[in-house]
């Protein structure tokens, strides 16, 4: 039950060490992949945020946003979750990373499918 | 005037249809659980030349290139043995030896004085190493360390770490094995 649109394939890895995302109220989502249509807007990994295609600037402005739809003493303890497509290159996730660094989002979960990788 | 009865309509399976429908949207519909590897981002550095000094010999390297390979201390590593050297660095030796890692004396309640491993587990990546790369990495890593504390829980508390319900036992363990992986600064190579 999804509330977005994904304009990026995002095929989870998969690892055996996963813990659960506990409070999904408090979990930010950002997406990273392929276009789905790689006709209009080629393969190259992009980062989505919300339901649309984004810059690495607009993820600075994300965070405080969905930091600020939330009460004041929940927001210490949001954790973004990175949902990044199996094939995408580090570099992207690197620079997000950097980003959610920048903003003070420290808490971050890679999301990967529970079970044994091939 | 012709005394018509009322058409009705048989509505005695209505219930039955009912249930059923209910019955297929339970088994149709499915939650999707988030889960994934958690971590923590350290704070971004204020004077990014200054490098933290620590002691050589406190450092395990893992380096990922761009074509998903690995170094582990300088030598050309493995992702299925990773985990293994990983343990073995984690692992705190006493007394003293200069091919391990040091090791700090702490107090920790409900366990008592103990050896902790200084080991701190360096991994670095390249800007063109794949996503599916990173995550086995950083999975058995994990591994390595869930290893040790399930072995530390068992030790003390005589059952695995996630069974644990207590808080300040989880607390004692996560204090007696600290997760120590850190990420190296990004450098843009490798593309």
């Amino acid at each position: 039950m999804r509330e977005v649109t994904m304009r990026v394939k995002v095929k989870l890895p998969t690892a055996t060490e996963v813990q659960k995302l506990e409070k999904k109220s408090l979990v930010m989502y950002i997406y990273m992949g392929p276009p789905n249509n790689s006709a209009l807007y080629g393969t190259e990994s992009r980062i989505q945020l919300n339901d649309q295609f984004s810059r690495l600037e607009d993820v600075a402005e994300f965070i405080a946003r969905e930091r600020e739809a939330r009460n004041e003493a929940d927001r210490n303890f949001l954790t973004t979750s990175l949902k990044v497509h199996n094939e995408t290159k580090m570099g992207i996730v690197t620079d997000v990373k950097q980003e959610l660094r920048k903003a003070g989002a420290f808490r971050i979960n890679y999301s990967t499918l529970k079970g044994q990788s091939k | 005037m012709a005394r018509r009865s009322s058409p009705e309509i048989n509505a005695g399976s209505m219930a039955d249809i009912a249930f059923l429908l209910l019955i297929f949207f339970l088994v149709t519909t499915t939650m999707d659980v988030d889960s994934g590897i958690t971590r923590r981002l350290p704070p971004p550095v204020e004077k990014p030349d200054e490098d933290i000094k620590i002691n050589a010999r406190n450092i395990l390297n893992v380096l990922v290139n761009k074509n998903d390979r690995l170094l582990v201390d300088g030598k050309p590593g493995d992702i299925r043995t990773l985990k293994d050297v990983a343990k073995n660095f984690m692992i705190p030796v006493f007394p003293d030896n200069p091919l391990h890692p040091g090791t700090d004396l702490k107090t920790i309640d409900l366990i008592g004085e103990i050896h902790t491993s200084k080991g701190v587990i360096s991994l670095k990546n390249d800007r063109g190493t794949s996503y599916d790369m990173y995550i086995q990495v950083q999975n058995e890593l994990a591994r390595a360390f869930n290893e040790l504390k399930d072995e530390m829980s068992q030790r003390y508390f005589g059952t695995k770490f996630d069974n644990l319900t207590r808080e300040d036992e989880i607390k004692a363990i996560n204090e007696a094995v600290p997760v120590r992986i850190s990420e190296a600064e990004p450098e843009n190579i490798g593309d």
